[in-house]
């Protein structure tokens, strides 16, 4: 190392890395398997309140639970934080919703090819939200840290940067190379929200194409809700155990929720609906506006069948299914 | 023969020429998987695509909207983690990343996190890193497609998001990264840019049909390295216009742009 002064992130830690808090709690965690079918309405009664530390699963707009995150908005729940590893559709809901006060930032306020959240840069630039700074890479890796039950893992990523000094990241010299790493902390949420394509009653779940983090977010979470495209046979589980990504006991809620990605895309089932989320940016420039689009959207919709409804029922659906196959 | 073309078709041909056969590549959407597609196209039909969510050499049929959308892994060899792909470039797998950047500094420092002074309270709010930070740390090769302007090519960066030569000279191994890695090359509107050797400085490399030294320095609040024996880049082909326009991008969502 030609540099000996190892540097130190001054970006705020908002979640504890000591592996052993998490080892008592799973201790104390039912591994029976039991059957776990509940509605979206009651597992965020139960698995989620104010000032929670939130992981959402997927990609922003890509295998998200969107049921989930519209009754967090409806339920009127606050001060969370939230990790925002590439957070687009799910950042702007938040944002939408007031919902959170801190979060760990690897990708926020945009929606990649489709243009910057105007609503959740108000958010971050208000000076309300505490915000540490990482990268995809980091939040991956903090995820997995906390999954196999360490407090931290070192990388080669971040070094040098002012991603770095706005990080809770922290320089080591490695033991064996003296090379310098940057530690980073392991990551355990309070609770995890992960839509899948099919899951058993007792949470065993399959997800189809890429799994972005959520097998390690599954279990770095002391608390999983699923939503799932499908719910399948324990039977057809057990005929094809490599499928299983998350496996029951990681899991405290399954609820059934056809289309439950929309707006977003499901791997193999529908693709995005891209007019619903332009109407979404264009809502945004004018806070009036997104009020009312909100409360025609989310508030006033009893539950997540009536929003697809309002956004053109099956038919709709139809049209996604067949762009997702192309045709 | 001379063809008519736009700078964002000439940008995207550059690019996809600097990526050889046989070479892997972790590509986002817009600009560098337009060039991607193209460079299979052409001269590299080998080139493997990554994308940073997971998906892995994929066969795309269409540009993706998203880094992790369906077509990131249609017909591809394998849909994986974004920890695994971060994995693959820190074991040094991976030949080349592509990145763009609201201000890019002389020695190729990308800021694409925050205007303003203030952190706590930014003036704007950009998404930060994503995997940028990552990339460039991780991969051998970063080449940066941008339009080039005195507000992009910053003399300081408001924040440096993602690692280029740091500060110059040593500074890049010194802050722990690993050697050999770092910026390539800038493809502009204007021309395309390397690094000097020694001071890690940005230098030009080839000037663009039609613009002289001075768009170089009056759109560059850095002093930009101008050696005696720069080149004129050579302008896209007949075949490779064609192609872009109706094989990678026949809608002309990014193409359109220029």
């Amino acid at each position: 190392m030609s540099d000996k002064q190892l540097k130190k992130g001054i970006g705020e830690l908002f979640t504890s890395p000591n592996a052993d808090d998490m080892r008592a709690f799973l201790k104390d965690k039912s591994k029976q398997m039991k059957n776990k079918l509940s509605s979206v309405s009651e597992a965020i009664d139960q698995f989620v309140k104010d000032g929670d530390y939130l992981a959402i699963g997927g990609f922003g707009g890509v295998r998200i639970p969107t049921a989930l995150i519209h009754e967090i908005i409806r339920k009127e729940i606050k001060n969370l934080g939230f990790a925002g590893h590439v957070s687009t559709h799910d950042c702007q809901l938040l944002s939408a919703g007031k919902s959170f006060n801190r979060c760990d930032a690897a990708y926020i306020v945009g929606l990649e090819a489709r243009g910057l959240s105007k609503n959740s840069r108000r958010m971050f630039e208000s000076g309300n939200v505490k915000v540490t700074e990482w990268t995809n890479g980091a939040l991956s890796w903090r995820f997995k840290a906390a999954a196999m039950g360490l407090p931290y893992l070192p990388s080669r990523t971040m070094l040098g940067t002012d991603t770095f000094k706005r990080s809770a990241a922290i320089e080591v010299e490695c033991p064996f190379t003296q090379q310098k790493m940057a530690a980073l902390p392991a990551l355990y949420p309070d609770v995890a929200m992960i839509h899948v394509h099919r899951a058993d009653v007792h949470g065993n779940c399959q997800i189809d194409g890429i799994l972005v983090a959520d097998d390690d977010i599954a279990k770095a979470s002391k608390r999983v809700i699923i939503t799932t495209e499908k719910i399948i046979s324990n039977e057809e589980i057990r005929r094809e155990p490599s499928k299983t990504v998350i496996p029951y006991w990681c899991v405290d809620a399954v609820i059934e929720m056809p289309y439950g990605s929309y707006p977003g895309n499901m791997p193999g089932e529908y693709f995005s609906d891209e007019e619903h989320l332009a109407d979404w940016l264009k809502a945004e420039k004018d806070e009036m506006q997104l009020e009312e689009f909100i409360g025609h959207h989310i508030l006033s919709s009893k539950d997540f069948y009536e929003y697809l409804e309002k956004n053109g029922g099956m038919n709709k659906m139809r049209k996604l299914m067949q762009a997702e196959h192309l045709y | 023969m001379e063809n008519t073309y736009n700078p964002m078709e000439l940008m995207i041909t550059i690019a996809a020429r600097n990526l050889e056969d046989g070479a892997m590549v972790v590509v986002g959407t817009g600009v560098p998987v337009a060039a991607a597609m193209l460079a299979q196209m052409t001269q590299s039909p080998n080139l493997t695509i990554l994308f940073e969510a997971g998906g892995i050499a994929p066969l795309l049929p269409t540009m993706p909207i998203s880094v992790g959308d369906s077509r990131t892994t249609h017909k591809g060899l394998k849909a994986t983690s974004m920890a695994e792909i971060m994995e693959l470039c820190q074991a040094g797998i991976v030949d080349y990343c592509f990145l763009g950047g609201a201000q890019i500094d002389k020695y190729g420092n990308l800021n694409s996190t925050l205007i303003g002074d203030n952190y706590e309270k930014p003036k704007t709010r950009f998404p930060g890193s994503g995997g940028a930070n990552d990339l460039a740390s991780l991969c051998w090769k970063t080449m940066v497609v941008t339009p080039q302007n005195k507000k992009r090519f910053a003399n300081k960066v408001d924040f440096v998001t993602t690692p280029g030569f740091i500060e110059g000279g040593t500074s890049r191994v010194d802050a722990g990264l690993p050697a050999n890695t770092g910026p390539y090359k800038v493809i502009t509107d204007i021309g395309v840019y390397g690094y000097h050797p020694d001071s890690k400085a940005m230098m030009l490399l080839s000037l663009h049909p039609g613009k002289t030294i001075d768009d170089v320095k009056a759109n560059a609040e850095f002093e930009v390295i101008i050696p005696d024996n720069y080149e004129t880049t050579v302008e896209p082909s007949e075949l490779e216009l064609k192609l872009l326009r109706e094989k990678v991008d026949p809608s002309g969502v990014i193409i359109g742009r220029g």
